[in-house]
């Protein structure tokens, strides 16, 4: 178990000003949502953040006959960061796969129970699995960039196919990449391949490509898991940055992450939701033995 | 602690004897499988570099009972019939592989992958009777009835070396374009096959390489046909492997030593088609991380 790390430093906060633009600058546009089928497509979603709640009812999921969620009912609030914690193997991972329905994709998985997007089921029969993936964004523990595409191509992917033209879809990179942090590192080798960056760049540059579809909420699934402690600091500033924009739920085996991160922070234990609260009630003072035996060090 | 116990004896002594043994045999194992071929590639050297001149690539076969001439008609022969064949075979090799990588079931794919691998084991003779039957009886032989062979005998190929390639491709891949929100479809043509394209196109020129020398369905499909350089699929076409064929159950001396100088060339051809698909190979293996 990972869940101490020494060599996280809070040195590293002075160095690496973030570029100064501001990411939200020019974010007024609106976006489709997830609709059902023969409904119209375009609700006009105003920024105020109340959209993107995602709520779990009764939420199970399996792996052929082994059951890794365990009945978890659970709301994410648009407006906060929400941590999930717990030991390796506890279904943390799953949980989060099933709210982009990314969980089925495995042969043999399946999962029962309710995902709602703003009280809208995303496992009703009439919904599109990929209109649930633009909504529903997702970062993944090892940067994962197209290797054959370039750094512009690579934030566009998610884009090209709702026919954007050329400077539109510039537009969106720029800012997808602005909104990631990442703009003034890449702008004068954007069309170099987006496998070249760094370990730190590369995960920055899925976030900035997770972002480029415009998702309601984005999932992070130990998304610093790979990365240096100087990575690390940029990706947890950006989140608190992203915050405003998208619902983030990140999976974190780090608890100190859980705790610089987050506003709500989840534990869970063999596939069960043990304690959800404010994260510093869930470090300081929890309600459950087992969430304080864990975030104390004692077990897992 | 004695320091006996560290030297080399008794036991110790055995397993390193044998150890040194079996480390022995299988170094001359392989050596043997590179002199095979350092054996055959020279001796077609020796024998068939004296014929080979640019006279003999550009000219036709000389009529019976003529001397000189050369393979041009075979040349271009071969070039039609294993283009055709690429032409049909390649396009759905790459589909069937595509089918049961990304979208068949594991029950159906196995099956597919099992009929694959009986296909590749068909003799090709019992290929040539087949598109025999079909094609020629009755009828006329035909360079498109060899091309139809050959697409038989390339189709697992290129589907097999095509599935092994796709599966390489790191599954975070496919994920991270399924979480796009990118449609399964254009997730393939955009992100799998992009990333895949050398070691596909290695598949593609393997099953090239192992066409291009294939004789035994030409006998049956493509082996009658008429001098000079023909270039209509309809009729029967002149391929390389033939002529070395008909050359060497020739009696005069000169037909051998033209027989060894196709033979030379369509080494050659396989041998820089079978570079090639390695360089792709592995730039390909790199750009997936293997």
């Amino acid at each position: 178990m990972d869940s101490r790390n020494p060599t996280e430093s809070p040195i590293v906060t002075e160095q690496n000003p973030e570029p100064q633009a501001d990411p939200r600058a020019d974010l007024g546009h609106t976006r489709p949502m997830v609709s059902v089928a023969g409904e119209p497509a375009a609700k006009p979603a105003k920024r105020g953040r109340e959209i993107g709640n995602i709520e779990l009812q009764g939420l199970s999921a399996y792996y052929g006959s082994n059951r890794a969620v365990r009945n978890v009912s659970l709301g994410f609030d648009s407006a906060k960061v929400t941590a999930i914690i717990g030991p390796s193997g506890c279904g943390k991972s799953t949980m989060v796969r099933c709210i982009n329905r990314m969980h089925e994709e495995i042969a043999g998985a399946r999962s029962e129970g309710k995902v709602l997007l703003d009280g809208l089921d995303l496992y009703d029969p009439r919904i599109d699995i990929v209109a649930v993936r633009r909504s529903v964004g997702m970062v993944f523990q090892k940067p994962n960039p197209f290797p054959t595409m370039s750094v512009i191509d690579n934030v566009t992917a998610g884009l090209r196919l709702t026919g954007a033209s050329r400077g539109e879809l510039d537009d969106r990179a720029r800012e997808a990449l602005v909104g990631a942090g990442l703009w003034d590192e890449v702008k004068d080798r954007l069309k170099a391949p987006g496998a070249g960056l760094s370990g730190g760049q590369q995960q920055r540059l899925c976030i900035a490509r997770a972002l480029a579809v415009d998702p309601e909420v984005l999932l992070m699934d130990e998304p610093c898991s790979a990365l240096d402690p100087v990575a690390t600091l940029k990706i947890e500033e950006l989140i608190g940055e992203l915050k405003e924009r998208v619902t983030i739920v990140i999976v974190t085996h780090n608890m100190q992450q859980a705790a610089r991160v987050a506003d709500t922070t989840v534990f869970m234990l063999n596939g069960e939701l043990v304690e959800v609260g404010p994260t510093d009630e869930i470090f300081t003072n929890p309600n459950d033995d087992r969430t304080e035996q864990y975030v104390t060090g004692k077990f897992g | 602690m004695s320091h006996a116990l560290l030297m080399d004896r008794g036991n110790l002594k055995r397993r390193n004897r044998i150890s040194k043994v079996v480390g022995g045999a299988s170094t001359i194992a392989a050596l043997l499988a590179v002199a095979v071929l350092l054996i055959v590639v020279g001796s077609v050297l020796l024998k068939g570099i004296g014929a080979l001149s640019l006279h003999f690539l550009t000219t036709p076969t000389a009529l019976f009972g003529e001397s000189g001439g050369g393979i041009s008609n075979a040349i271009v022969g071969t070039g039609i019939m294993v283009g055709l064949a690429a032409l049909m075979a390649i396009p759905v090799g790459l589909l069937v592989a595509i089918y049961t990588t990304e979208f068949a079931s594991t029950r159906l794919a196995h099956p597919i992958r099992f009929v694959l691998d009986l296909l590749n084991g068909v003799p090709t003779i019992i290929t040539g009777i087949f598109v025999y039957g079909l094609l020629v009886a009755g009828k006329h032989q035909s360079g498109f009835a060899a091309s139809v062979a050959l697409a038989i005998i390339m189709l697992p190929i290129v589907a097999r070396t095509a599935q092994e390639v796709l599966t390489l491709v790191p599954g975070t891949l496919k994920e991270a374009a399924h979480a796009l929100g990118i449609a399964p479809w254009r997730a393939t043509m955009r992100v799998t096959l992009p990333t895949a394209a050398g070691g596909l196109l290695t598949g593609a020129l393997l099953a090239v390489a192992r066409v291009a020398g294939e004789t035994a369905p030409l006998i049956l499909l493509s082996s009658i046909f008429s001098p000079g350089v023909r270039t209509e699929p309809g009729e029967a076409l002149a391929s390389i492997p033939i002529f070395i064929f008909q050359s060497s159950e020739s009696p005069s001396p000169e037909a051998h030593t033209q027989a060894w100088a196709a033979a030379l060339i369509l080494i050659a051809f396989v041998l820089v088609l079978n570079i090639v698909a390695r360089v792709f190979y592995a730039r390909s293996r790199k750009r997936m991380g293997a």
